[in-house]
């Protein structure tokens, strides 16, 4: 890296093909389309943008959506780092298929996991059945949605914090040990520190994801407006009704929080670098 | 915590190396437990509906009119896609890789906007272009082009939300090789189409492979973006996953499940490849999505 970015010259062809290539179909593909979403929603108006995000309905659509992208993130650092520990430190039976499984949720389907969650936990399914029993309903409730917001966030947090487990030295540990520290103040010393931006990293990126998920949220979530209907959703139904104005609006105010998201995550990145590099 | 009893734990270690033996119990229980019912019940509930009323209801899922429509559907948009974001992800990672220049850094960051935007805005942002109200919708129609809720529309927001896969595997694979073999190949008389077939492609191939995998994978898997822009049209415009809806929705879950199950099957494959990739190139490859 540090070589390569002192040298300003290279002798090496394809620059121009190259870039061409790349920011025409980029420009094409992404930036322009994306651009005329934002451009539409300017021309709306203050009025008309403040209404359609005022109203109860997209309210109450934001606060599901970004609520229950925020449990299961908080969800998946938790379970996440237990499953990333367990594979990285221990020995068990099964270890080794449950680390190729791990990313399932990347390789699926969204709309595959959406229905089979659904009739999972449906009132009459294997795990609603007996939820149902206990008094709690998963399927067209905010549960419903956090669940298969979970399942799609599952490996985020799991293959960030993998690598740098794997990477850590144990020899800090051993050397922590012979100083006298206790397992708990090693944890929380010596382990910990590095592991904690790989897991916020893996978190964002979860939560990202989690916002703008669609297809194996709609299946299980009912859709009820107001109560289980999520922003893309919503999204959907006023594109389906004509409603362009009303879709672009919101559309927009996902776009620029997805864009803030991707800021946060590459900033979290240079830190896990930092903690790898020195 | 780490009183004497432990030291008799695990694989002779000191106790303070490692949690004692209930503790290291306790974690691999929990990761099981919230395996089984976050990854594997979910597969199992596929197949158990989908052979519900055993094969012959399975068989005639799968091979009814509407789903060979979709399934071919499908493949056509994989066979249209994968090839071109695979050559823009090499062209872009040529570019961003191999050279120095300004905005590089934010090029890399906008690559990887497909990936952090919703499917659904993915998908509608060729609605407002294309769309009979769109920026361009009253040309298409004059000059009878249909792009939306037409196939064109369905290969264009696969496009999208598959274009960074191959760029995303292949820039830190060949940031980490730098320049220094394609340049000692240049300056022994090879020429840059030779360089880069014989000493850049063979470099990073097993990463290409696995991009041009996961890409694939979304291809055929995408619902969000694709749900906006087909319209839903039973044997035209419905890809698999789009037909795995209409049939849930209408209450033929077994043949839902069916079509579903092929799906998982790629999922599958796609998988055990990677295992295999994992293997040839001796190297863990960067998963995220």
């Amino acid at each position: 890296m540090a070589s390569a970015g002192r040298r300003t010259w290279t002798i090496l062809p394809g620059l121009g093909l190259s870039l061409g290539i790349t920011l025409t179909y980029l420009g094409l593909i992404v930036l322009i389309p994306l651009s005329v979403l934002l451009v539409k929603a300017a021309d709306a108006g203050a009025a008309k943008i403040w209404a359609e995000l005022a109203s109860p309905r997209a309210l109450a659509a934001f606060r599901l959506s970004f609520g229950t992208a925020f449990l299961a993130a908080l969800c998946n650092a938790i379970f996440g780092f237990i499953l990333a520990w367990v594979l990285v430190r221990y020995q068990f039976a099964g270890r080794r298929l449950m680390d190729a499984m791990i990313d399932l949720p990347f390789a699926l389907p969204t709309a595959v996991a959406g229905i089979s969650l659904a009739q999972l936990y449906a009132s009459n399914g294997w795990l609603g059945y007996a939820l149902a029993k206990a008094g709690i309903s998963v399927a067209f409730t905010p549960l419903g949605v956090l669940v298969a917001l979970v399942f799609v966030g599952l490996p985020f947090v799991v293959r960030t914090v993998q690598p740098v487990l794997e990477e850590l030295d144990r020899e800090m540990e051993e050397a922590a040990v012979l100083l006298g520290a206790r397992r708990r103040e090693i944890l929380r010393r010596v382990v910990l520190p590095p592991l904690l931006p790989a897991v916020m990293t893996g978190a964002t990126l979860a939560f990202a994801r989690a916002i703008g998920e669609y297809g194996s949220v709609i299946f299980i979530a009912g859709n009820m407006p107001g109560y289980s209907e999520i922003v893309p959703l919503l999204i959907v139904i006023k594109l389906e009704q004509f409603d362009y104005p009303g879709a672009t609006v919101i559309a927009s105010a996902m776009l620029i929080a997805s864009f803030i998201l991707l800021l946060a995550i590459n900033v979290l990145q240079a830190r896990i670098r930092s903690w790898q590099g020195g | 915590m780490a009183r004497a009893s432990g030291a008799s734990a695990g694989q002779g270690l000191v106790p303070a190396l490692s949690e004692g033996p209930r503790v290291r119990a306790a974690l691999i229980v929990v990761a099981a437990v919230f395996f089984l019912f976050f990854l594997l019940l979910p597969l199992l509930v596929v197949f158990v509906e989908a052979l519900r009323q055993g094969l012959a209801a399975y068989w005639a899922g799968i091979s009814e009119p509407e789903a060979r429509a979709a399934i071919r559907l499908t493949l056509l948009t994989a066979i249209v896609v994968v090839p071109i974001n695979t050559l823009f992800g090499i062209a872009a990672a040529w570019a961003v890789t191999k050279f120095n220049f300004v905005g590089k850094n934010l090029l890399i960051t906008l690559i990887d906007v497909p990936f952090s935007v919703s499917p659904v805005i993915g998908g509608m942002v060729f609605v407002l272009l294309f769309g009979l109200p769109g920026l361009l919708g009253p040309w298409l129609a004059a000059h009878d082009v249909k792009i939306i809720f037409a196939v064109p529309g369905v290969i264009i927001a696969t496009l999208f939300v598959t274009l960074p896969f191959v760029a995303r595997e292949l820039i830190p694979l060949m940031q980490k090789q730098g320049t220094d073999q394609e340049e000692a190949a240049l300056m022994l008389g090879a020429n840059g189409w030779q360089t880069f077939l014989r000493i850049t492609l063979p470099n990073i191939k097993w990463g290409l492979l696995y991009g041009i995998l996961l890409c694939n994978g979304r291809a055929i898997g995408e619902f969000g973006a694709v749900a906006v822009v087909s319209g839903h049209i039973m044997g035209l415009t419905n890809t698999m996953p789009l037909h795995v809806e209409v049939l849930y929705n209408d209450f033929n879950f077994v043949a839902s499940f069916a079509v579903a199950s092929l799906l998982v099957m790629m999922a599958f494959a796609t998988l055990v490849l990677k295992t295999v990739l994992e293997a040839r190139a001796a190297w863990k490859l960067p998963t995220l999505p």
